[in-house]
């Protein structure tokens, strides 16, 4: 909600089919949104939809942590680069 | 490996010596690519890493204070004071050329520019807890664009790697091993056919001397 003031587009979903069907409006239809914001808990059921936009350079679909603070999720993409990029977690943890 | 499609003649050996050559120049280019990829890999993921953990921060504290100030106030009131925004943020992106990677780059211009106009409802009837909450998320949201830039580089560039990583190891120890198999099948096969015409040229010129001459070498 405080997005909004900040003069971002911010999209209330209650549950994952409801994010899903945001994401997809907001990825398909248009391609006007350069940065989507996802909190980490709708994220964790979005998996499938958010790798898909992985390699392509717009848009960045970047995780935020939640109302209940961070559930790490966010880290773990970084590990997964890393591991992708590599071929195994150097980073140590 | 050997020996598998190869025709043991002189053209395609040269052909082969020719692409052999490309491909250990093609090798070493792409490992150089590798490397330089991973310096800058790994320069984005430190700072992935910090801004990653500055933002969890921020957004945390931002989230408490939103958490006090929709206790202080009822939930409509916030709603309205919230309701509509003052300030409109303007996405710009471009694009920045690593290593042949297209990664993005950001710039935002906010329609209002003094850091005060952020609020977009009258101070009367609101708390001060809110406006702290706004504060504390705008000065959030500058890491958060900064972040998005980085994470998307890093995935960018991972992907990069990967493929010029595989590239680099089907050219080492596919490739390059197959094209010296069959180089040395080839050039063994011609050395062969070399010593099998010089005996059958003795064999020949002797026999055509006992025609001619009865006469023994």
């Amino acid at each position: 909600m405080g997005f909004k003031a900040l003069g971002l587009e911010a999209y209330g979903v209650e549950n994952a089919q409801d994010a899903l069907a945001v994401l997809r409006k907001l990825t398909r239809e248009s391609e006007d949104y350069a940065i989507i914001y996802i909190e980490e808990n709708l994220a964790g059921e979005l998996d499938h939809e958010i790798s898909r936009y992985k390699d392509s350079p717009s848009p960045a679909i970047i995780l935020i942590p939640g109302r209940e603070g961070s559930l790490g999720l966010g880290r773990n993409a970084l590990k997964a680069a890393v591991e992708r990029a590599v071929g195994t977690n150097i980073l140590g943890d | 490996m050997a020996g598998t499609a190869v025709t043991p003649t002189r053209m395609v050996l040269n052909q082969l010596k020719g692409r052999l050559k490309t491909a250990r120049r093609g090798h070493k280019l792409l490992k150089d690519k590798r490397d330089e990829l991973m310096r800058q890999f790994m320069d984005v993921v430190r700072q992935n890493k910090v801004l990653r953990l500055r933002v969890e921060e921020g957004l945390t504290q931002a989230f408490a204070s939103l958490q006090v100030a929709s206790s202080i106030m009822s939930p409509e009131m916030l709603e309205q004071a919230l309701l509509y925004p003052r300030q409109s943020v303007e996405l710009g992106m471009d694009f920045r050329n690593i290593m042949s990677v297209n990664v993005p780059l950001y710039s935002f211009t906010t329609k209002n520019n003094d850091p005060s106009e952020i609020y977009p409802y009258g101070f009367a009837q609101t708390s001060g807890e809110l406006d702290d909450a706004l504060d504390k998320l705008a000065r959030v949201f500058e890491d958060m664009l900064e972040l998005a830039q980085v994470e998307k580089t890093m995935q960018l560039l991972a992907e990069e790697i990967e493929k010029t990583r595989r590239r680099v190891n089907a050219l080492e120890y596919v490739m390059i091993p197959e094209l010296e198999g069959n180089i040395k099948y080839i050039s063994m096969k011609l050395e062969e056919n070399e010593n099998a015409t010089k005996v059958r040229l003795l064999k020949v010129k002797e026999m055509v001397l006992q025609d001619a001459h009865n006469y023994k070498q």
